[in-house]
């Protein structure tokens, strides 16, 4: 065949990055904060999330092979569910948690949807979520971090916006000395809290990394930030307005690991970028509104969850004009 | 009496209120935290069809087409009534429970559904086996639904523990509810596309 007239269908040019390398890759990314976790919280945390990731391997391969479909676990978006679901857990849980949150991140939230690309929330929030509705006790049962890696019996502690919540920011500063120590504190990872959302600097680099990679782009997640950090300044404080701490609210919690990994899932946010800034904003709104005056000390999970619900909604309403057609006045969906 | 039969079995499988025309969803999530509401409800609704399924019939010459909606929303809440006051007066604890539930059944799609689309247009005999049929249809999902998360939420059936796990105790909450509808409304229809394909390939 020396035919040099190739007739193809488009397209023509191809790029190199596919699925799997994104998902490998964000999983990489997110392996410096794994790392601080387990230097903090022991193995029982590496326990924790390798069974949440093995579960989660096998639960989307089970479920397609009895479908009779081809297997992707190849491309890795199980295992990055798996990841992510067990760095969102408390880090001494029993063992069945991390695989009944796994069965219903990939079967109900993802394949029951039709696999990877149609699920409407992100999987492992909604497993998270679930689990966090039906084990209540176990979910909010944070351990000490200990720097002493075979330390297995660690005290149970509040996670900062626990101490937050119950007894507000005097105590919480008292708790690590003074506000400087905070924030150090918060940055580095040594303080209670789920196994991969402590360590602030870990989560960064990872960020970084994926933002230089340009898998990721700076409007989901500054917009969330901005917005959790305008709210926090303005209403977080103690009677007065302008007088919260943004800082202290941007550093713990999921804030970091739901800003920039959580809320930039393709499938479930905007693709365009006004859209991906509006979404943004929402979950910055939402989750410092669940943080101020809700029941939990923590809004970051339900503030994403409810931003994808948002997801198609606002995609339609900045879809660009087509060129050369006149604006519609209303329900201006094409 | 085959057709009776028939009416009867429609009611259950391929009418089913719940689970194929996805009426009274309501309901459905509300009362289902345990198989004992879920038994009762479904009791409850099997009643009130049966009885508005007869009387819309008994008086389908003399309702004027016009008026006829309302017509049969003072039959269904004469009914319930009649149901509403039998259980405050003898089933008390459960009546303190679902009581505005029972009382909502005058709103259930279903019950006005078969009246205008069924009972206002048939003799007597096949209205009141439709009714039966419908009924039991609801009872019968009612109770798998609660079974299922009773069973699931709180590790018991009617109130006596058989799961020695820890439950999982979203299944109770209205969430709950929203996951055993839908996942069992998946299963009994994947169960009926299987049944026609074998009835088919005999």
């Amino acid at each position: 065949m020396n035919d040099p007239l190739i007739v193809s269908v488009s397209p023509h040019i191809r790029s190199d990055v596919t699925t799997a390398r994104i998902m490998w890759s964000v999983s990489a990314s997110l392996f410096p904060a794994t790392l601080m976790g387990a230097y903090f919280f022991g193995p029982r945390a590496v326990i924790t999330v390798a069974l949440s990731i093995l579960s989660a391997v096998l639960c989307e391969h089970l479920y397609q092979k009895a479908l009779k479909r081809r297997s992707t676990v190849g491309d890795g978006s199980a295992f990055l569910t798996g990841l992510l679901l067990g760095l969102t857990l408390p880090p001494v849980v029993p063992f069945y948690v991390p695989v009944i949150g796994s069965f219903v991140a990939i079967i109900v939230t993802k394949q029951l949807f039709g696999g990877l690309g149609f699920n409407i929330f992100n999987p492992a929030l909604i497993g998270r979520a679930f689990l966090l509705v039906s084990f209540p006790k176990l979910m909010t049962s944070w351990r000490e971090p200990a720097s002493a890696f075979l330390l297995f019996d660690a005290r149970t502690t509040a996670t900062p916006l626990g101490i937050l919540k119950e007894q507000g920011y005097e105590k919480l500063v008292e708790v690590f000395g003074d506000r400087l120590t905070l924030y150090s504190e918060l940055l580095i990872g040594h303080r209670g809290g789920s196994i991969g959302e402590t360590s602030g600097i870990a989560l960064l680099i990872g960020a970084a990394f994926l933002l230089c990679r340009r898998y990721i782009t700076w409007h989901i997640p500054l917009s969330f930030l901005g917005t959790a950090a305008f709210m926090a300044w303005v209403f977080g404080g103690k009677g007065a307005l302008f007088s919260g701490d943004p800082l202290l609210h941007l550093l713990s919690g999921g804030m970091l690991i739901g800003a920039w990994f959580m809320a930039t899932d393709y499938v479930t946010s905007p693709s365009l970028k006004s859209g991906q800034i509006v979404f943004g904003c929402g979950c910055g709104f939402l989750t410092m509104l669940i943080r101020l005056k809700g029941g939990y000390p923590e809004g970051v999970m339900f503030a994403i969850l409810i931003m994808n619900a948002f997801a198609p909604l606002i995609d339609r309403k900045f879809h660009p004009r087509t060129f050369g057609a006149k604006k519609q006045k209303s329900g201006g969906v094409p | 009496m085959n057709s009776s039969l028939g009416l009867i079995k429609d009611g259950i499988f391929k009418d089913n209120a719940i689970f194929k025309l996805a009426l009274s969803l309501c309901p459905s999530i509300a009362v289902t935290n345990n198989v004992r509401n879920g038994v009762l409800m479904g009791t409850a609704v099997l009643f009130v069809q049966v009885m508005v399924n007869v009387t819309i019939s008994l008086m389908r010459g003399i309702i004027h087409p016009r008026i006829r909606l309302p017509i049969f929303m003072l039959v269904i809440s004469g009914w319930v009534t009649v149901t509403d006051l039998v259980m405050a007066a003898y089933a008390q604890d459960a009546y303190k429970q679902m009581g505005l539930y029972i009382q909502l059944i005058v709103a259930f799609a279903s019950i006005l559904a078969r009246a205008e689309m069924f009972a206002s247009k048939q003799p007597v005999m096949p209205s009141l086996f439709d009714g039966i049929g419908m009924g039991l249809g609801f009872l019968f999902s009612l109770t798998v639904i609660s079974l299922f998360r009773e069973f699931l939420g709180k590790g018991s059936v009617w109130g006596v523990p058989v799961l020695h796990a820890k439950p999982l105790l979203i299944m109770i909450l209205p969430a709950g509810g929203f996951f055993a509808v839908g996942i069992l409304m998946g299963f009994f229809n994947c169960l009926g596309a299987r049944m026609r394909k074998k009835a088919r390939s005999r």
